[in-house]
C-alpha cells in the first residue's frame, strides 16, 4: 500500500493489462494448434489478425511503465515489478509471434497428407506448454511463487518430447520425399511450440525476481523424485 | 437454570430484573423526575415521591415488557433457521463454484467448489486469475454498468479440462459486491468431443487390421483358393487381426468412458497393497505363460492412496501386463510399493508404486511419448502382443484424475520402471 493511492492504481493497470495480454496470447496458441490439427483455415486468420493486439497491448504497457518510472521513481520492489511488467509483456508478445507463425502454417501443412502420429506428438507438446503458461500466468495472479519450482521440470519435458518429435520428422522424412514439405512446416511448429515453453519460464523467472529480489534456483540435480527420471535417460 | 439451585435461580432473576431495569432506563428517569417534580410543585413530602420512584422501578423490575403473544412471536422468529443461515455457510453448500468480488475485482469470498476448482483465490485480482478474453469483457461489463451482462463459457485446462458457462451479476442493492457463478458444463462438451474423438480415432486405427483382412479374403478366394495349409494360416491371422479390432473397440470405448467422466469426487481412497497384490494374483497365468516371474516388494501394512480401487487396478493391470509381455526377455519383474520421502514444505505427502522390468528397456526419444493414444515404440512388436496402444493413455488419465503421475525410467538394454506417484490418503 503505497500513501499515494494512484500510484496503487497504476501499478494494478500494469498487472491488469499483463494479465490480459497473457490471455490473449494463451487463448492464440490454443487456437492455433486447434487449426493445424483440424486444417481450420479460418480460424488460423483469427490467430493471424489478434497478433495485433498484442503488439499494441505491449507498446502500451511500455509507455505506462516508462511513464510511472519517470513521474514516481520508484525503488526497491516497485522497481521490480514494473521492470517485470515489461520484461513480461515482452515475453507474452513473443508467444503471440510464435503462435501467428504455427497459424501461418497452416495452410501448406494440410495441403499434403499429414502423418497422424506427429500431429498427435504435437498436440501433446502444445498441452504441456499452454499447461506452463497457464500455470505461470496464475501465479503473477496468487503470487504463490513456492509453485514456480516445478516450472523447470515441466521445461525439461517440453525438451524431452520436442527432441522426439524432432526424430520423428526427420525419419519421416528420409522414408518419402513427399513428405519433407509438411514436416518441415511441423517442424518448425513444433520448435515454435518449444519456444513458447521457453518464454514462459522466462516469465517465470521474472515473475520470481520481481516477488523475492533472487533468482528462480536452478533445478537441483539430486532431486531425483521431483525430477520425471528422463533426463536421467537423457544424459 | 434448574429450579433445584434456589441461588441461581435468584441470581438469574436478578439479571433478568436488571435487564428490564437497563431496558426501561429512559421512561423510568422521565418517570422519577416527573414524581419529584409533581411532588414538589404540589409540596408533598419527598418521602412519598421516593416510595412513588420505588413503586414504579419495581413494577418495570418485575413484569415483562412485551406481550405474550409477542414473545412467542420473538422466538419463533429466532428459532426459524433461514434467519439464522449465513451467506457464507449457503455459499458452501452450493456444489458450483460461486466467487463474490468487490468493485477493484478483488476475490472477497470464494464456495470451497470454487476453491477446489480454482485453487486458492482470495484476495486474488480476478482479472489477473481469469485471463479468457471473454471472462475480461464479462468482469469489465459487470464492474462498469452493474447490470447482468449474458453469461460466457470459460474452459480451466488443468488438471482436467472443465468448461463453465459463467454469469455475473451485483449482490443485493448498493452492497458494491459482485458474483461470479459458474456452471459446469463439461459432461455435454465430453459426450460431443468423445463422438469425434471415438470416430477419428476408431476410423484410423481399424482401417489397417481391416485392409489386411480385405486382402486375405481377396488370396484366399483366388489364389489360395485350393492350398488348405495356406487357408488355415489365412484364416489365423484373420482371426487375430479381427481379436484386435474387438480389443482396440473395447480400449477405446474405455478410455472415452474414463474421459466423460467428471472430476473424481474426493475423499476416495484404496490401499495399494491390496491392490497390486489382487492384480499381481489375477496375471498369475500371464506370468507363467511368458515365463515371468513376479516378485512382490510390498509392505506388511496398507498403503492408503487416493483414488477408486476399480481404476487403480486397472492402471495396475496395465503397467504389469506391459511389464510382463515387453520385458519377458528379463525373466522377472518387480513390483514396490513405498512412500515417498518428506517433500518439501507444502507439498502433500505421496505414495510412490513401481512396476519394474528387466527387458529391453525404453529408448530416451520415445519415454516421454509412450502415454499419448496410439504411440507405439516399436509397432511390430506391440502387434504380436497384442497393444493397442491407449493402455498407457489410460494409465495417464486416471492418474491425472486423482492428481497423481506417471514417471518413466528406462536405461536400453537394463529394463524400464514405471512409478506411479499418487497422493496419500
Amino acid at each position: 500500500m503505497h500513501i499515494v493511492r494512484s500510484f496503487d492504481e497504476d501499478l494494478k493497470y500494469l498487472s491488469g493489462r499483463i494479465a490480459a495480454m497473457g490471455g490473449l496470447a494463451e487463448r492464440m496458441v490454443e487456437e492455433s494448434v486447434s487449426a493445424l490439427v483440424h486444417a481450420d483455415e479460418t480460424l488460423a486468420r483469427k490467430v493471424v489478425a489478434d497478433d495485433l493486439l498484442l503488439d499494441i497491448a505491449e507498446r502500451e504497457i511500455d509507455e505506462k511503465a516508462i511513464g510511472i518510472i519517470a513521474r514516481r521513481q520508484p525503488l526497491a520492489d516497485d522497481l521490480r515489478e514494473i521492470i517485470g511488467a515489461i520484461r513480461i509483456s515482452a515475453d507474452l508478445e513473443r508467444v503471440g509471434d510464435l503462435a501467428k507463425n504455427n497459424a501461418k502454417r497452416v495452410v501448406a501443412i494440410t495441403a499434403a497428407q499429414q502423418p497422424v502420429r506427429v500431429v498427435r506428438g504435437l498436440e501433446a507438446l502444445a498441452e504441456l506448454a499452454l499447461g506452463q503458461l497457464k500455470d505461470v500466468l496464475d501465479v503473477y495472479a496468487t503470487r504463490a511463487v513456492s509453485t514456480l519450482a516445478s516450472v523447470r521440470e515441466r521445461d525439461a519435458q517440453i525438451d524431452a518430447v520436442y527432441t522426439s518429435l524432432f526424430r520423428e520428422l526427420l525419419a519421416s522424412m528420409m522414408e518419402d520425399a513427399r513428405n519433407i514439405t509438411p514436416c518441415t512446416h511441423l517442424l518448425f511448429c513444433a520448435k515454435n511450440l518449444e519456444r513458447i515453453g521457453d518464454h514462459a519460464t522466462n516469465v517465470a523467472e521474472t515473475i520470481y525476481y520481481a516477488a523475492t529480489a533472487e533468482q528462480l534456483p536452478e533445478r537441483s540435480r539430486q532431486d531425483k523424485s521431483h525430477s520425471v527420471t528422463l533426463d536421467v535417460a537423457a544424459r | 437454570m434448574s429450579d433445584a439451585d434456589p441461588e441461581s435461580a435468584a441470581a438469574g432473576f436478578a439479571r433478568i430484573a436488571a435487564g428490564r431495569l437497563a431496558e426501561a432506563r429512559w421512561t423510568l428517569a422521565a418517570a422519577a423526575v416527573a414524581i419529584a417534580g409533581v411532588t414538589f410543585a404540589a409540596g408533598g413530602s419527598w418521602l412519598v415521591a421516593i416510595a412513588a420512584i420505588a413503586a414504579v422501578a419495581c413494577v418495570a423490575a418485575l413484569t415483562p415488557w412485551r406481550t405474550r403473544a409477542m414473545r412467542l412471536a420473538e422466538a419463533t422468529a429466532v428459532r426459524s433457521p433461514i434467519d439464522r443461515l449465513s451467506a457464507l455457510r449457503l455459499a458452501a453448500a452450493v456444489s458450483d463454484p460461486l466467487v463474490v468480488f468487490d468493485r477493484s475485482a478483488t476475490v472477497v469470498q470464494a464456495n470451497p467448489a470454487a476453491e477446489a476448482v480454482f485453487g486458492s483465490l482470495r484476495g486474488v485480482d480476478l482479472r489477473l486469475r481469469f485471463r479468457a478474453p471473454e471472462m475480461q469483457e464479462l468482469i469489465r461489463q459487470t464492474l462498469d454498468d452493474a447490470t447482468h451482462p449474458a453469461p460466457v463459457d470459460y474452459v480451466e485446462r488443468a488438471p482436467i479440462e472443465r468448461l463453465f458457462r459463467v454469469a455475473a451479476s451485483p449482490v443485493g442493492d448498493g452492497t458494491g459486491l459482485f458474483v461470479l457463478v459458474f456452471r459446469d458444463q463439461s459432461e455435454a462438451r465430453r459426450i460431443d468431443r468423445m463422438r469425434a474423438d471415438f470416430i477419428a480415432n476408431a476410423s484410423h486405427e481399424l482401417r489397417t487390421p481391416l485392409a489386411s483382412i480385405a486382402g486375405f479374403i481377396e488370396t484366399l478366394r483366388g489364389p489360395a483358393r485350393n492350398d488348405p495349409k495356406a487357408q488355415a494360416r489365412f484364416l489365423e491371422i484373420m482371426q487375430a487381426q479381427t481379436e484386435r479390432m474387438a480389443r482396440l473397440i473395447d480400449d477405446l470405448l474405455s478410455l472415452s468412458r474414463l474421459e466423460m467422466k467428471p472430476l473424481a469426487a474426493p475423499g476416495q481412497s484404496a490401499d495399494l497393497v491390496e491392490v497390486i497384490a489382487g492384480v499381481a494374483d489375477t496375471l498369475t497365468h500371464l506370468a507363467a505363460e511368458a515365463g515371468v516371474v513376479v516378485e512382490r516388494n510390498l509392505p506388511a501394512e496398507p498403503v492408503l492412496a487416493a483414488g477408486s480401487r476399480d481404476e487403480l487396478t486397472q492402471v495396475f493391470e496395465n503397467l504389469l501386463e506391459n511389464a510382463i509381455k515387453y520385458g519377458r526377455s528379463g525373466g522377472r519383474v518387480v513390483v514396490s510399493v513405498a512412500r515417498a520421502p518428506a517433500q518439501a514444505a507444502g507439498g502433500r505427502p505421496q505414495v510412490e508404486a513401481s512396476v519394474r522390468d528387466f527387458g529391453p528397456g525404453i529408448s530416451e526419444e520415445h519415454i516421454p511419448r509412450v502415454t499419448e493414444r496410439f504411440y507405439r515404440v516399436d509397432a511390430e512388436s506391440s502387434r504380436a502382443q497384442k497393444g493397442t496402444g491407449l493402455g498407457l493413455a489410460i494409465v495417464k488419465h486416471i492418474l491425472t484424475r486423482y492428481g497423481g503421475r506417471l514417471s518413466i525410467a528406462s536405461q536400453p538394454g537394463h529394463g524400464a520402471a514405471f512409478t506411479v506417484h499418487l497422493p496419500a490418503a
